[in-house]
């Protein structure tokens, strides 16, 4: 298979993925008992049975399923993912709005994941069964196990608290004024942990693999520096599965981000889906999820995409 | 000495001293009659893994204290009627006449944790706090390694277009993180127990499923299964006779790594106040309020012990049982199962 029939076998893929996407979060909904002419009800208890069926029929929730269904398709598509209904905002407009802020998190996490986890993981992998490599993996196998609403709280009452190296709020500033980006540093490392951790743990035991094969020895042989053996033909070939792990952690950090977000008051994606969920803003906590499905989605095309680039060998299956 | 052996007078070798001198090695038929099966040979390797027995101590014990920590009563009969802790976890001793105990003492001998906003005892609450959680972790990996088994064995025994809808299905789950789609689920459920199960089994066993079917996909090309299938063995017993044992070293893995991960989710989810009704003691949902009192401060003393304690709880036994999950690995000789934000959590 060529490479880019390859890309457009896998792109073609993600259309019935995203139509089931949109069905489960549609259907997560309407399995529940209620519904929001109930809520309206609730609240408004002199409503009348007959203006109560004249709303039903005015939202189409009379309809058959299939056909709410299209309707609320039909508006995704167009961006209309329905109303706030205490603030009467488009939906759209508040996801367009918190999206830089866990954007600007979710990369600060990314970054410092990447940052620790290949010099680490290298490290390790050179170092294999001396101190260092149990240290360092030691310390990987507490950053995947430590919970990181913990962390966080752990990073205020020490940082923020107890050294004051931080504020404990965030700055009203500019997101990217150096202020900001010093703060940012704690729900970066937070959010990156555990990321950094697993990524460490694939890049010494792929390392490791790679230090076994045969090219090595023939580069050893030659007479090559262990220096250069390393980094420049080991490296190079263990970064391939990094490449693609590191792509899938996307989702990992998106789901960070939502914990993350609350333990530092952050406002972004994952801080207004937990607002959603208390108030019940079911159109709200629709268009996060899809929005968050939609990108995992093509965080995912875009690894398997580097993936097939990168490595050659995976074309031809 | 000599021999006589029939006409043949043999000399100069004594069978004798054959017979009685010492081993050279301790090696006798009898100790490898037979060969040692995998799972056994697994067990053994596992049990030489300090840091994974260190592992199931921490795990056992924790697991232990929870459920002696306050008796246990189901249907009004009382099945276990220890109590390790001191206090009852939800009393709130600073209401008790007569008690000197305030909100957020420092830990002392009779509070050796300290006590909480509402002057409960920490030290009772963090004890008692593990049973929703670890119980939680276990049965959601039990249904969902079960689920997922059943599924990923289906798609890759039969292939084709059953294999292609099952596993597009599979993927549509994985395009959403654990733990929002747990989030989700119990936004529209509501918190408690059962729910929660619910919230994290939804999208646990996806991550089974697709491991089984690699498994099984590779396993069934294996001469034994086409035996099978030509001495008329059904596709059920094919599967679950003949595949499955074949293909369930990786799935042992991923579940015991699996449940830490719930762990986490389920306590993160009380963190956020979502899992259980506020006051719970559970680990997660007893770190909710302290967040805002350390952000608040109280001015000069900071209540360190109501943060540090309760999530304390959750990373020793999350720790305790990746311990495990990475001695499991190693045993079973499993390929490195990447861990990586999926099965209800991250």
């Amino acid at each position: 298979m060529s490479l880019r029939r390859f890309i457009a076998k896998r792109v073609l893929l993600i259309f019935p993925i995203l139509f089931g996407v949109s069905v489960i979060t549609f259907a997560l909904v309407h399995i529940t008992p209620g519904d929001p002419v109930d809520v309206v009800v609730a609240l408004n208890p002199d409503i009348s049975p007959a203006e109560e069926a004249r709303l039903r029929a005015r939202y189409g929730l009379n309809d058959p399923i299939w056909e709410q269904y299209l309707d609320w398709l039909v508006g995704v598509l167009q961006g209309d993912f329905g109303k706030v209904i205490a603030t009467d905002r488009a939906v759209s407009t508040v996801i367009v709005e918190r999206l830089p802020e866990t954007i600007a998190l979710g990369l600060f996490g990314w970054v410092f994941a990447v940052i620790i986890a290949v010099p680490a993981g290298i490290y390790a992998a050179v170092r294999k069964d001396e101190l260092g490599d149990h240290v360092s993996r030691f310390l990987a196998l507490s950053g995947i196990s430590i919970p990181n609403f913990w962390l966080g709280l752990m990073l205020i009452l020490v940082g923020a608290l107890t050294l004051n190296l931080w504020p404990v709020l965030a700055p009203r500033t500019a997101l990217y004024s150096p202020e900001m980006l010093w703060y940012l540093l704690l729900p970066g490392i937070t959010i990156g942990t555990a990321s950094a951790s697993t990524l460490m743990r694939i890049m010494r035991s792929s390392m490791a693999e790679e230090m076994n094969k045969e090219y090595v020895t023939a580069a050893r042989a030659k007479g090559l520096p262990e220096r250069t053996v390393v980094l420049k033909h080991v490296l190079r070939n263990s970064l391939i599965s990094v490449t693609t792990v590191a792509a899938f952690l996307t989702a990992s950090i998106v789901s960070g981000s939502v914990v993350v977000e609350q333990v530092f008051g952050w406002p972004g994606l994952g801080r207004a889906l937990i607002s959603a969920v208390s108030n019940r803003e079911i159109d709200l906590i629709l268009g996060i999820t899809l929005f968050i499905g939609v990108a995992i989605i093509l965080a995912n095309l875009v690894a398997d995409i580097l993936y097939a680039v990168l490595d050659p060998r995976i074309r031809y299956d | 000495m000599s021999t006589e052996r029939g006409r043949i007078r043999v000399t100069g070798f004594d069978t004798d001293r054959v017979t009685e001198r010492d081993d050279l090695s301790d090696w006798s038929e009898a100790t490898t009659g037979g060969t040692e099966s995998r799972w056994r040979r697994a067990l053994r390797r596992f049990r030489h893994n300090r840091v994974a027995m260190l592992g199931v101590y921490v795990v056992a014990a924790m697991a232990l204290l929870s459920f002696f920590a306050r008796p246990v009563t189901i249907a009004g009969i009382t099945v276990q009627p220890f109590s390790i802790a001191p206090y009852d976890p939800s009393t709130i001793l600073y209401l008790e006449p007569g008690s000197t105990v305030g909100r957020y003492d420092p830990p002392t001998l009779a509070h050796p944790m300290g006590t909480d906003a509402s002057g409960r005892d920490l030290f009772s609450r963090v004890l008692v706090g593990g049973r929703l959680s670890i119980s939680i972790g276990f049965v959601v990996v039990g249904i969902t390694a079960t689920f997922g088994l059943a599924y990923g064995a289906v798609a890759g025994y039969y292939g084709g277009w059953v294999d292609e809808i099952l596993m597009r299905f599979v993927d549509v789950i994985f395009a959403f993180p654990g733990l929002v789609l747990a989030l989700v689920i119990v936004a529209l459920l509501g918190g408690g127990y059962w729910p929660l199960v619910i919230a994290f089994s939804v999208p646990g066993w996806a991550g089974y499923a697709r491991l089984i079917r690699g498994e099984i996909l590779s396993v069934k090309e294996n001469e034994y299964v086409l035996a099978a299938q030509a001495l008329g063995a059904r596709d059920r017993s094919v599967i679950f006779r003949h595949i499955v044992p074949n293909a369930m070293a990786p799935l042992i893995v991923q579940a015991s790594l699996s449940i830490g991960t719930v762990v986490i989710g389920v306590a993160a989810l009380g963190f956020l106040g979502l899992g259980f009704e506020p006051g719970t003691p559970e680990w997660g949902t007893m770190l909710d309020q302290t967040r805002e009192t350390l952000i608040q401060g109280p001015g000069g003393s900071i209540p360190w012990w109501a943060t540090v304690f309760p999530g304390g709880a959750i990373f020793l036994f999350v720790m305790a049982m990746n311990m495990i999950g990475d001695g499991v690995n190693d045993a079973l000789d499993a390929q490195e199962v990447g861990n990586v934000g999926q099965g209800g959590g991250g």
